[in-house]
C-alpha cells in the first residue's frame, strides 16, 4: 500500500516539476539544448517508472510497529528543532540538549543522559573548534564568558 | 619506469608528517566507525567529508582522510562480524558465515588475526593493481569525446541500480531523483535559475555536504532506534590471538584468487564488496570440495570474503579516478569530495593532479601496513569500542552530522534542509529504495547533463551522435545489458543459493556501500 501511495506522490512530482519546468528557457539560445531538456527528460522518465510501480505489484513494505514509529517520529521531530537551534542557542548548548532526549531513547538513564549532554556538548565544542579550527557556532549567551 | 617515478613522487606526498598523521588517524577513525554497527564506508565518508574540508586540509590531505577511512572500514567491519555476528559494514556480512562459529568455538584471536592478514593481502594486491591498471584506463579514456562519456555515465548508473536493491522500478526512481536534485540551482551554460523557487539559498544548488549526510547520516539514526535493542554481548577474547602455521597455509591460495577476483568485481561500477564477499566465498566452499567446515568456522570462509572486500573496495577508487566516474556510494562521495576542491575528476585528473593521485595511492600502501598493525597487534583496543553504548553513540553521531553540515555554509537553512532529507531518506530506506544510485545519480546529473549538451551541440542537435562511435555502441549495449542481466542471473542464483543456505545472509544484506 505505500508503495501506491509513494508511487503516486512520485507521479506528482513528475507532473508538477514539468509543469513548472515547460518555461524553463534561456533568454538567448545558442546551443541546440537549451536549460529544459534535461530536467524534462528525467521527469518523464520517473514519470513513467512511477506509473510502473503503481501498476506492478512490489513486497509490501514492512514498517515497524506503531510504537516504534512514534519514537522514530519524535526522534525526527527532535533532530529538526536541533538544527532549528544549532546556531541560535549555540553548539553547546543545543546539543546538550539534543542529547537527553536522543540517549533516552536509545536506553540511558536520566543521569547517563545529562552527563552525556553535557560531556558531548563541550567535548565537542572544544575537539572541534579549538582543535581541529571547524567553527562552531557559540551562541550569544556564552560570547561574553568565552570572551 | 615513468609510473615507477610517479609512485616515489606519491610516497614523499604520502610520507610527510601530517600526511602520515592523518592516515593514522584516518585508519583508526575507519576502524571504528567499521566496527560500529550501522555505521560504514559511506556514512563515514559522509561525516569525515565536510568536517576536513572546513579544516582546510589541502585536497590531497583530504582525500588521504577520506581514503584510509574507507579502507579503515573495510578492516573494522569484521570486528563486530566475529564477535557479535553482526556485520559492521555490507562487506562483512559474509564473515559472519564463519567468523562467528569460529569464535563461538574460542578461536575469536585467530579469526580476527587471519581476517586481519587476509584484508591486509587483499588491500596490497589491490592497491598493486591500481598501480598498474589506473594509468593506462586513464590514458585510454582521454580519447573519450562527450558522447562516450554519456554514455559511460549511463553505464555506470546503471550497473549499480541492476545490481543494489531488490527491484529495478525503484533503483530506477533512486537514480532519477538523484539526476533530478542535481538540477536544482543555475544552469551554468545559459544562467537560467531552475527548481529554485526564489530561494536563494538553492542558487547554487543542493549543496552535496546536505544530501550525503541527510540521506545517510541522519536516516541512519533514525533507522538505528528502530533495530535498537539490548546490545548483544561480545563474545571474550580469550586464549592464543595470533594464527597458526598450519592456518596461514590453509587460506593462503582462498586469500589471493579472493584478491584477485575481488579486485576486478570492485573495478566494474556497481558491484561492490557486498557482491565480491558473497561471490568468493561461494567459489571457495565449492573448490574446496569435501575437504572443509565452511559455515562451521572454516578460516578459509574467514580470509576469503574479506581479501575480496577489501579488494574491490580499493578496486573501486579505479573507475573514480581514472575515469571521473564513481562506481559506488562511497566513491560517490569522494568525488564530490574533489568537487568541493574544484578539482575536475576525470581522465586528466592523472595528468593535471599527478601528486595529489599519486600521493593517495602511495598513502594506501601505507595506511595498509597501519591497519594491519592496528588490526593484528593491537586489536583488543578496538573490540572495546564495541561496548560503546548506543545512547552515547548515536548523539555523538547526530551531533558529528550536523557539524559536517553547519561547517561548509554555516546557515541554519542547510542543517533543517539535512534533517528533512534524513526524514525522506529513512521512508526511501525503509520501502527498500536504494540509496547509492541516488547520491551516483546527483554526483553524475550535472557531468551527465553538460556531455549530452556538448554532444548535441557538436552535431548541432543531432541525436545519433549518441550512438555514432563503437565505443559508444558498446557502452550502451553494456547498459542495456547490466539492468537486465544480473535480474536473470540473481534468479538463477537465487535457487542454488538456497541450496548452499545462504539465503538468511542475503535477507540482513545491508545497503552496498
Amino acid at each position: 500500500m505505500s508503495e501506491r501511495i509513494f508511487g503516486f506522490a512520485l507521479l506528482l512530482l513528475s507532473v508538477a516539476g514539468i509543469w513548472i519546468g515547460w518555461d524553463l528557457r534561456a533568454p538567448v539560445e545558442y546551443e541546440p539544448v537549451g536549460p529544459r531538456a534535461f530536467p524534462l527528460l528525467i521527469l518523464t522518465l520517473l514519470g513513467v517508472t512511477a506509473v510502473v510501480m503503481i501498476a506492478s505489484r512490489p513486497a509490501p513494505t514492512k514498517w515497524a510497529p506503531p510504537p516504534v514509529l512514534r519514537h522514530v517520529a519524535a526522534l525526527f521531530v527532535v533532530m529538526l528543532v536541533y538544527a532549528w537551534l544549532f546556531d541560535k542557542l549555540g553548539f553547546i548548548l543545543a546539543t546538550a540538549l539534543m542529547t537527553v532526549p536522543v540517549a533516552r531513547y536509545f536506553g540511558g538513564t536520566w543521569r547517563q543522559c545529562a552527563l552525556g549532554g553535557i560531556g558531548l556538548g563541550v567535548g565537542q565544542f572544544i575537539l572541534f573548534d579549538k582543535i581541529l579550527d571547524v567553527a562552531l557556532p557559540t551562541g550569544l549567551w556564552l560570547k561574553p564568558i568565552l570572551g | 619506469m615513468e609510473t615507477l617515478n610517479h609512485l616515489f613522487q606519491g610516497f614523499v606526498v604520502a610520507g610527510a608528517p601530517t600526511n602520515l598523521m592523518i592516515a593514522l588517524a584516518g585508519c583508526f577513525l575507519g576502524t571504528v566507525i567499521g566496527l560500529l554497527p550501522g555505521l560504514g564506508p559511506i556514512n563515514g565518508v559522509a561525516i569525515l567529508l565536510p568536517i576536513a574540508f572546513a579544516m582546510n586540509l589541502p585536497p590531497e590531505s583530504a582525500l588521504i582522510l577520506l581514503c584510509s577511512v574507507y579502507a579503515g572500514c573495510e578492516y573494522g567491519g569484521r570486528i563486530s562480524a566475529i564477535l557479535i555476528n553482526v556485520p559492521g559494514d555490507a562487506g562483512a556480512v559474509m564473515t559472519t558465515m564463519d567468523g562467528f562459529p569460529m569464535a563461538r568455538k574460542g578461536l575469536a584471536g585467530p579469526a580476527l588475526s587471519i581476517s586481519a592478514w587476509s584484508s591486509f593481502v587483499g588491500s596490497l594486491l589491490a592497491t598493486i593493481g591500481i598501480v598498474f591498471f589506473a594509468p593506462i584506463l586513464s590514458e585510454w579514456a582521454i580519447a573519450f569525446g562527450p558522447a562516450e562519456y554519456f554514455a559511460l555515465m549511463v553505464l555506470a548508473l546503471s550497473c549499480l541500480g541492476g545490481l543494489v536493491g531488490d527491484s529495478l522500478p525503484k533503483a530506477a526512481v533512486a537514480c532519477l531523483l538523484g539526476l533530478l536534485m542535481s538540477c536544482v540551482g543555475i544552469d551554468s551554460n545559459s544562467g537560467v535559475y531552475r527548481f529554485t523557487f526564489d530561494n536563494l539559498h538553492l542558487s547554487d544548488g543542493i549543496p552535496f555536504v546536505v544530501i550525503v549526510i541527510g540521506l545517510f547520516a541522519v536516516s541512519e539514526v533514525m533507522l538505528m532506534l528502530e533495530s535498537h535493542q539490548a546490545g548483544a554481548k561480545p563474545i571474550a577474547l580469550t586464549g592464543r590471538m595470533m594464527f597458526s602455521f598450519r592456518e596461514w597455509r590453509l587460506q593462503n591460495w582462498a586469500t589471493f584468487r579472493s584478491s584477485v577476483v575481488g579486485f576486478f568485481i570492485g573495478v566494474l561500477p556497481g558491484a561492490g564488496a557486498t557482491v565480491a564477499s558473497a561471490m568468493t566465498y561461494a567459489m571457495e566452499k565449492r573448490m574446496a570440495g569435501k575437504d572443509h567446515c565452511f559455515g562451521d568456522g572454516d578460516v578459509r570462509g574467514v580470509a576469503a570474503p574479506e581479501a575480496a572486500n577489501n579488494a574491490s573496495a580499493y578496486g573501486s577508487l579505479i573507475p573514480m579516478l581514472t575515469l571521473g566516474v564513481p562506481g559506488s556510494g562511497t566513491t560517490a562521495v569522494m568525488i564530490g569530495a574533489l568537487t568541493l576542491y574544484n578539482i575536475n575528476p576525470g581522465p586528466t585528473l592523472f595528468q593535471d593532479q599527478p601528486l595529489i593521485v599519486w600521493g593517495l595511492i602511495a598513502s594506501l600502501f601505507i595506511a595498509n601496513i597501519m591497519l594491519l598493525v592496528m588490526n593484528i597487534p593491537m586489536i583488543r583496543l578496538f573490540v572495546k569500542f564495541l561496548d560503546m553504548p548506543n545512547w552515547l553513540l548515536v548523539p555523538l553521531v547526530a551531533a558529528v552530522s550536523l557539524v559536517g553540515v553547519y561547517s561548509v555554509h554555516s546557515t541554519s537553512f542547510d542543517l533543517v534542509f539535512g534533517v528533512l532529507l534524513g526524514g525522506i531518506g529513512y521512508l526511501l530506506r525503509v520501502m527498500n529504495f536504494p540509496i547509492s544510485p541516488l547520491i551516483l545519480g546527483f554526483v553524475l546529473g550535472d557531468m551527465m547533463e553538460q556531455n549530452l549538451r556538448r554532444a548535441l551541440s557538436i552535431s548541432n542537435g543531432e541525436l545519433s551522435v549518441l550512438f555514432a562511435s563503437p565505443i559508444s555502441i558498446v557502452l550502451w549495449v553494456m547498459a542495456v545489458a547490466m539492468l537486465i542481466g544480473p535480474r536473470v542471473f540473481r534468479a538463477l542464483e537465487e535457487r542454488k543459493l538456497r541450496n548452499l543456505g545462504l539465503l538468511a545472509a542475503e535477507d540482513a544484506h545491508v545497503e552496498a556501500g
